[in-house]
């Protein structure tokens, strides 16, 4: 039995529909994260969750429950806002003993609970405190307190750390990650922040205009997209799309790259990799999805031994990060991203040789975006 | 403090350091220059005539003004003249129901009118609407409706419920009642845009955290909202106090002070016996009572704003 499941919950505003028959289930002590651009509906999912927004159509159930039509008092869901939405009249501690005073707790429970959650976030020393008196970073300890003492089923997540400065950003994600594997608590996380989904997701869920485009683990959405608009939005700096024909036959498909001036490039495309599809598209053009790290500089001392297949391009920029570094190549009528060793001693202007793996690459339909291989 | 620093430093970071003296003196001057005019009258037709009244409070003058001063005799006279407590006393209960009824009518209107309901522009200027009456007319058209022989109870009447009554403006004892609905009547709509404004304020997540901490809507408006919305009321009551001291044109033409004296206020008493009495010295006695009483709401609420300001 799934601890949340959402079923074909569709979401209307006036005549513009926001959600579009979003389905998913997410295990107990699992974190799902939905990931997608800004006005996809992220937020108008999780306060269909939460109570906060009554659906148009569909069911939300927690524990098999059907939860669809309980107030938001009524179900055991909590919330942490972006904005952490403290109370500005209380103190931290009345913060985080509202929910529990509101649902009757006896005040010594209520007192340990407080302690509890003080301890595990280390605010106990602010608990006097009214939130005008705190940073931004110890109101979000704070907003995650208020939602932990309560201990509900479910915790929701509405991008919680997208006010805080990048560093602080980094820590409070590792602490979240932390939290989640010490209490095992079932979390549905909303980020536009695909690192963000990367790092704490069990599953991921990519929305787009309303809709789940894809649903499962981080690994999934990432080497496997179910179509261009996944693929290039996981993943930074994102995927290469460059265009390419594709002729030969099952076993020995190729895709030819246009490049003005120059020889055409031609990439054989691995066997191992072929799907049916492929047959109706042959003499089509296709958009090849190649990330940045699936190029690799050349390198002479192996020789033949070197995997991949030889590709060779004018680096237009170069842009060292210090962990490696990204090369701006032209390669057909675009410019791709590569990255490169951080030792790879290359200047603007000059060609370099690059091997591509071509086993880990994508094919998508041009027009419709969708995945083909 | 602030106002110091921002005049020493606009000119020089304005002005080009070359030809500075002329075009800087001009710039540094101009605003003084401008506004001397108005702080001349100010100070001579507000302040100086403050001082006259009091000066006048300690005289015996009648008719005219005298300069026989006589001390604090007229204060004396004053406390010992049922008339004025009969308009202070009114000015208690006028004072509190009026403040009382349009801050919770305003907060209420403005809970009402949050709910995010349909055709709100339309009803939120309908009940502004009253404010931008004066208080004379709003006088003049609650005096029709609670005219027992044509308003309200007439009306009533006419459905026939024949017992039905409904005279308060015509009752000794119920006078000063009347004067609240009217004053409610038209600053209610004014303390609700406050509230409204004050509403529109708070960020709307605070309230769906409370909704899911479990707090019914009352009780988020009660614990989480109105705790917020405190320098709201505290500026509605500091407003509507001090018109309620001042009010004046609203007895005029709603119950003239009547029946008999019973519903006159400090103001209309002030009036009364200033320039139709002939008792300018207790009248000027009386106006400088109701002065102390202004400042006395006025000066803790200007301490308390500039206070807070200068802590950020
Ligand atoms: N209360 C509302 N009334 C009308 N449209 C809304 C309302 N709330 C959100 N929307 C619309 O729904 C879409 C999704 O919004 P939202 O869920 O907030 O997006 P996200 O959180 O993914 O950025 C947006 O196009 C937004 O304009
Ligand atoms: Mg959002």
């Amino acid at each position: 039995m799934s601890a949340l499941e959402i079923d074909n919950v569709c979401k209307d505003f006036g005549t513009t529909r926001v959600l579009e028959e979003v389905s998913l289930a997410i295990d107990s002590g699992e974190f799902l994260i939905l990931v997608g651009p800004s006005g996809c509906g992220k937020s108008t999912l999780m306060n269909a969750i939460a109570g906060l927004e009554p659906v148009t159509s569909g069911r939300i159930l927690v524990g098999g429950d059907d939860i669809t039509w309980r107030t938001p008092a009524e179900r055991d869901i909590a919330m942490v806002f972006q904005s952490y939405a403290l109370y500005p009249s209380m103190t931290v501690h009345g913060n985080i003993a509202f929910g529990l005073e509101m649902r009757k707790v006896p005040r010594v429970e209520r007192e340990a609970a407080v302690e509890r959650v003080a301890d595990l976030l280390q605010i106990s020393h602010l608990l006097n405190r009214k939130p005008a008196q705190l940073s931004g970073g110890q109101r979000q300890r704070v907003a995650m307190g208020r939602a932990l003492a309560r201990e509900p089923q479910i915790y929701l997540f509405d991008e919680p750390l997208s006010n805080l400065d990048a560093k602080l950003r980094v820590e409070m994600r590792t602490e979240i990650k932390k939290l989640h594997q010490r209490l095992g608590t079932t979390i549905v996380y909303v980020t536009h922040d695909q690192i963000e989904a990367m790092t704490l997701a069990d599953s991921i869920a990519v929305m787009r205009d309303g809709r789940i485009l894809q649903l499962g683990s981080p690994d999934e959405v990432y080497n496997n997209p179910a179509d261009m608009f996944v693929a290039g939005f996981m993943g930074s700096p994102s995927m290469n799309f460059i265009e390419a024909r594709l002729d030969g036959e099952p076993g020995a498909y190729r895709l030819h790259i246009a490049t003005d001036g120059e020889a055409e490039l031609t990439l054989p495309w691995p066997a191992s990799r072929e799907t049916p599809a492929l047959a109706e598209h042959v003499g089509r053009t296709l958009t090849l999805g190649l990330r940045p790290e699936h190029f690799a500089e050349e390198d002479a001392r192996l020789g033949d031994r070197a995997e991949g297949t030889p590709l060779s391009a004018r680096v237009s920029v170069v842009e060292p990060t210090g962990a490696d570094i990204l090369l701006r190549l032209p390669l057909g009528d675009t410019e791709i991203t590569a990255r490169v060793g951080p030792d790879c001693r290359v200047a603007p202007g000059e060609r370099l040789g690059l091997r591509v793996d071509m086993r880990r690459a994508v094919l998508f339909d041009a027009e419709t975006e969708a995945r083909l291989a | 403090m602030k106002s110091d620093t921002i005049h020493s430093e606009v000119p020089r970071r304005s002005a080009p350091p070359v030809r500075a003296s002329a075009a800087g003196h001009l710039q540094a001057w101009l605003p003084k220059l401008v506004l001397a005019p108005s702080v001349v009258i100010s100070l001579c037709f507000v302040y100086g005539f403050m001082l006259w009244t009091f000066i006048l409070s300690l005289t015996d003058s009648r008719m005219l003004p005298s300069y026989d001063f006589v001390g604090f005799a007229q204060y004396a006279r004053l406390m010992n003249n049922e008339r004025w407590w009969v308009a202070a006393t009114n000015l208690g209960i006028f004072g509190a129901l009026f403040v009382g009824c349009c801050l919770v009518l305003g907060a209420g209107l403005a809970i009402l009118l949050d709910q995010r309901i349909r055709r709100e522009g339309v009803l939120r200027t309908l009940y502004l609407y009253p404010m931008a009456l004066s208080f004379i007319v709003t006088g003049v058209v609650w005096k029709w409706l609670l005219n027992p022989g044509l308003g309200i109870q007439a009306m009533v009447r006419g459905w026939g419920f024949e017992s039905f009554t409904f005279d308060w403006l015509v009752d000794p004892d119920m006078a000063v009642y009347t004067l609240v609905i009217a004053a409610v009547w038209q600053a209610s709509g004014f303390v609700m845009a406050l509230f409204l404004a004050g509403l529109r304020g708070i960020d709307d997540s605070i309230l769906k955290a409370a909704q899911l901490d479990g707090a019914s809507l009352p009780r988020v408006y009660w614990r989480v909202v109105m705790p917020c919305l405190r320098p709201v009321v505290f500026s509605a009551v500091m407003i509507l106090s001090h018109i309620a001291i001042k009010s004046f044109d609203l007895v005029v033409a709603l119950t003239g002070g009547g029946p008999g004296y019973s519903s006159d206020l400090p103001a209309t008493f002030m009036y009364a016996h200033a320039f139709s009495r002939s008792q300018i010295g207790m009248g000027s006695a009386s106006a400088i009572l109701m002065l102390g009483g202004v400042l006395a709401i006025l000066v803790p609420y200007l301490y308390s704003e500039l206070r807070s300001r200068r802590h950020g």
